[in-house]
């Protein structure tokens, strides 16, 4: 193989640096609002039900493009990782899709029925599918898709149904509920804050327990990931990951135990951010694990530029209305007055 | 069990076009009502007449409806080109997939940010703010018709670059993304929602009016309606016509199967124009047919003799032209039969309009009019998707016309596999469909609210009424209309 350009190189590394920002912000947005969804179907009463879903109303739409923004970008910037990742993964992806579907209907069709409960149910349901979904298909990314020379993918239809990819699954869930509650606590009051409260609390638990199951065995599972990070100046850094980590989890449940309202969600946020940059030195340089690399999967660079020119200067901007979006709706949701 | 249910070429392509007809029903109203609520607005604010802003939030209790589904089921086509159509995703997906990815960027996000404003908003933004914001929402949506069409246009006309080894090497994306279909078929689309979404608008207002209910209320829409649409309708029709010389130029092959025309006929003749026909694709000929002597010639080239040849589709080999002639040719009719229906009603309108029996009192006499504007409300959805039809079965056997071939362009799938997502996503749309006419006919049948108070951000003394008497409401906002 000849050696990569500069330019080559450069290139796919910056659309895999955007691609991860898309994800990442679409898993803390897009979390709290299938979070939110996944509380409501232990939420007691119809009055809280409603005060879930009016603190998602304004939101809940972008938090989901940051989904479509990241699929029409990778299809531009990685048509070979978007083609294979989701041919792989065409099972789990329905699912989640399905979940999004019902989820996104359930909106506009509980606020016009008389009877509820239909699209109560469709609401949970959607999202606790979505994120299940999600957690299969980030499983089985992790433990490396199957391809032939091409790139093309060359597993089997179960291959994301391991027993490492039930637990990633059951821990995003956790997590998303994690970022769900913390959200609710900043935007509710009185009982229902309580009890959110609580359920943070629990959650923090749970999704540190998975997330400890997820960090021992990686290395211990994955060749690539020893490799990868066992060797300096890697080292260091996936040291530090975990300690900061266990930090920040410190404070968030001192913070929830002191009822504190919104740094529970600054600290949730900051926890996933971690563990985002963790998730992303383990995957990097490859975009379809374990094999294919971005600098094998990218488009032409022409493609690249010219993405880049267009959608580069547009993330600040997007940023900056979505930003003005919570500022006009912040504030406790009962409270109108 | 029948092969067909064993082929995961046919189920994709059923799966694609199930998703694609269904999700084009909702963005159709979204993008075209936003423009009316643009206008609406702004009469409201320029005139500050309260009625103007009852119709603004009434229409939008449909709008939201309609968005809802529009995003569900836009879902999976997002996904669908990687899910199904993984060669073809990796083949086109320098330029297809950068467009996609424009889209989500410029419009998708622009309009989702901006709907919570559009929507809850009215008492949290200054009036002005909530404008930008509906025209932020508008605007949004047309620029998404306008990416959607670019790529989809360069489909049908492949331009910009070259296949090298079966994958596409962008050379010039301006090239590309403005590909000889591009400007037309937008302008098509475009007028497509804005027309069908004015005449479903003005068929609601007509069946309050027969209906006797909020007469005065809904005269205003009716008019609103007909001062956009009185451009809109007939410019339809030659933008429609545009577009079929552009695929007599480009795509000859579609042309003879809208046409059901088998055999060539050659310059310096004149071209029938069939009326109605019953195609035949295994004999190659039509069992029977009406024509219009001499009309295509004129309809083609405005000449009694043709310059240039229409070529028939035995032309073609049969793995070579589009099949289902049948489909396209009706489908093709029946969508001009509708334009021209939506022209003739909008002039017949205007007419009687002008000559003042349009007026509040007079407007519900008008039986025969009303009951046709009611009855055209579900026109221009039909003329849509039959559009679609014509254009996407028509480009057949081509994914991308002349280059990438559709058999080559689906996944290795197990059947079983697609067949399940497809049953999954057929039994959820009979579902949405049936409670989207449900909820949809329900918010009609109680109509506005009337009663309902100008937003706080506006001083009662501004808007000059005397201010109505109501409980402060204790509801979380999205349960207030
Ligand atoms: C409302 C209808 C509709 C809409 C909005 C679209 N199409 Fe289309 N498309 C169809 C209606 C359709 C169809 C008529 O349903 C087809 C033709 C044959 C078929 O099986 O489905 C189809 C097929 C079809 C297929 C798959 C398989 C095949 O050709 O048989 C692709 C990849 C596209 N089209 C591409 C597009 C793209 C990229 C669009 C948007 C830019 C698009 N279509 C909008
Ligand atoms: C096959 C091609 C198409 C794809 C891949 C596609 C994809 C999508 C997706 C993913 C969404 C949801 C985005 C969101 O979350 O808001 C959506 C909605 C939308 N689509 Fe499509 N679409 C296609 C065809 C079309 C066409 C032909 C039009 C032209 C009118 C169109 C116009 C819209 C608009 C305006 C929206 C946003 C408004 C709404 O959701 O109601 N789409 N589409
Ligand atoms: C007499 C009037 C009309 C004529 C002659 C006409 C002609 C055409 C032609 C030739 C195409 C195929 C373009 C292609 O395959 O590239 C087309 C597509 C289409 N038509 Fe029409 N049309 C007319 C009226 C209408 C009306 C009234 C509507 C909807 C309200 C409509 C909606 C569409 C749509 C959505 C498409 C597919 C997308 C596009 O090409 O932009 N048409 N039309």
């Amino acid at each position: 193989m000849e050696p990569l350009q500069p330019l080559q190189q450069f290139l796919p590394q910056v659309w895999f640096f955007i691609l991860g920002l898309f994800l990442f912000l679409y898993v803390l947005l897009d979390g709290f609002d299938l979070g939110v969804g996944i509380l409501s179907l232990t939420a007691s009463s119809e009055e809280r039900r409603s005060i879930l879903m009016t603190s998602l109303g304004n939101v809940w739409d972008a938090n989901e493009t940051w989904l479509i923004l990241m699929g029409g970008s990778l299809f531009g910037a990685f048509p070979l990782a978007y083609a294979t990742i989701l041919n792989a993964l065409y099972l789990p992806a329905v699912i989640m899709v399905v979940g999004l579907i019902l989820r996104a209907v359930s909106f506009e069709f509980r606020e016009n029925a008389d009877s509820k409960l239909v699209w109560n149910i469709a609401f949970g349901v959607g999202s606790f599918l979505a994120a299940l979904g999600q957690g299969f298909a980030l499983g089985s990314v992790f433990e490396g898709i199957k391809v032939d020379e091409a790139g093309h993918f060359a597993g089997g239809i179960w291959d994301w149904l391991t027993w490492r990819s039930v637990i990633v699954a059951l821990t995003l869930i956790q997590g998303y509920v994690l970022i769900g509650s913390t959200y609710l606590i900043l935007k509710t009051t009185g009982e229902l804050q309580k009890t959110h409260y609580k359920t943070a609390t629990i959650a923090t638990w749970t999704t540190l327990v998975g997330a400890l199951f997820i960090t021992i065995s990686t290395p211990l599972i994955s060749e690539q990931a020893r490799t990868q990070l066992f060797t300096a100046p890697l080292i260091y850094i996936f040291a530090l990951i975990p300690v900061f980590g266990l930090l920040l989890v410190g404070l968030l449940l001192r913070s929830l135990s002191r009822r504190e309202e919104s740094t529970p969600l600054i600290y949730t946020f900051l926890v996933f951010a971690l563990s985002f940059i963790g998730l992303g030195f383990v995957i990097f340089p490859n975009i379809i694990p374990p094999s294919i690399t971005i600098y094998q999967a990218a488009a032409a660079p022409s493609s690249l530029v010219f993405m880049l020119t267009f959608i580069g200067f547009l993330i600040p901007v997007v940023l900056s209305y979505n930003i003005y979006n919570y500022v006009v709706f912040r504030g406790k949701i009962v409270d109108e007055t | 069990m029948p092969e067909f249910f064993s082929d995961t070429v046919a189920l994709s392509r059923i799966q694609f076009a199930l998703t694609a007809i269904f999700h084009m029903l909702w963005p159709v109203l979204t993008t075209g009502m936003a423009i009316y609520l643009v206008v609406i607005e702004g009469l409201w604010l320029k005139t500050r007449n309260l009625d103007y802003y009852h119709h603004a939030r009434f229409w939008s209790k449909l709008y939201v409806l309609n968005f809802g589904i529009g995003v569900a089921s836009g879902l999976p086509m997002a996904f669908q080109f990687g899910l199904n159509w993984a060669p073809f995703s990796e083949s086109v997906g320098d330029f297809f997939g950068t467009v996609l990815g424009f889209e989500g960027t410029m419009a998708f996000m622009l309009e989702a940010s901006f709907l919570g404003i559009m929507l809850f908003g009215w008492d949290r933004v200054p009036p002005i703010v909530h404008w930008i914001s509906t025209i932020l929402v508008a605007f949004g949506a047309n620029l998404s018709t306008f990416w959607i069409l670019s790529a989809n246009s360069w489909l049908q006309t492949p331009a910009g670059g070259t296949f090298v080894n079966g994958k596409f090497v962008v050379e010039d994306y301006f090239k590309a993304i403005a590909n000889p279909f591009m400007v037309n078929s937008f302008l098509h689309m475009f007028f497509a929602t804005l027309e069908t979404s004015l005449f479903v608008i003005g068929g609601i207002s007509a069946w309050y009016i027969i209906n006797q209910r909020q007469t005065d209320f809904f005269s205003r829409s009716l008019k609103v309606v007909l001062a956009i649409a009185i451009a809109i309708a007939p410019l339809q029709i030659f933008i429609g016509h545009l577009s079929a010389e552009q695929v007599y130029h480009y795509q000859p092959a579609k042309l003879a199967a809208m046409e059901a025309q088998w055999e060539t006929v050659p310059a310096g003749q004149s071209a029938d124009w069939s009326l109605v026909a019953l195609p035949n694709d295994k004999a190659e000929r039509n069992e029977w047919e009406v024509k219009i002597p001499g009309a295509l010639s004129y309809l083609l080239e405005l000449k009694p003799k043709l310059d240039q040849p229409v070529q028939g589709l035995k032309e073609w080999a049969p793995q070579n032209r589009p099949h289902m002639v049948g489909l396209i040719y009706y489908s093709f009719r029946i969508m001009v039969a509708i334009g021209l229906f939506l022209a003739g009603l909008m002039g017949t309108s205007v007419i009687q309009w002008l000559r003042g029996k349009l007026s509040a009192n007079t407007i519900s006499q008008q039986k025969w009019l009303m009951s046709a504007w009611v009855f055209a409300a579900p026109l221009g959805y039909i003329a849509v998707e039959t559009g679609w039809i014509v254009r996407c079965v028509g480009r057949q056997p081509w994914i991308v016309y002349g280059e990438l071939r559709t058999v080559d362009s689906a996944s290795h799938l197990p059947a079983g596999e697609v067949l399940f997502s497809l049953l999954g996503l057929t039994s959820m749309y009979v579902v949405f469909f049936i409670a989207a006419l449900y909820f949809g006919s329900r918010i009609i049948r109680r109509g506005p609210n009337l009663e309902l108070p100008a937003p706080r951000t506006i001083t009662q003394r501004e808007i000059n009424i005397q201010p109505a008497q109501h409980e402060r409401d204790r509801r979380p906002v999205e349960a207030q209309q």
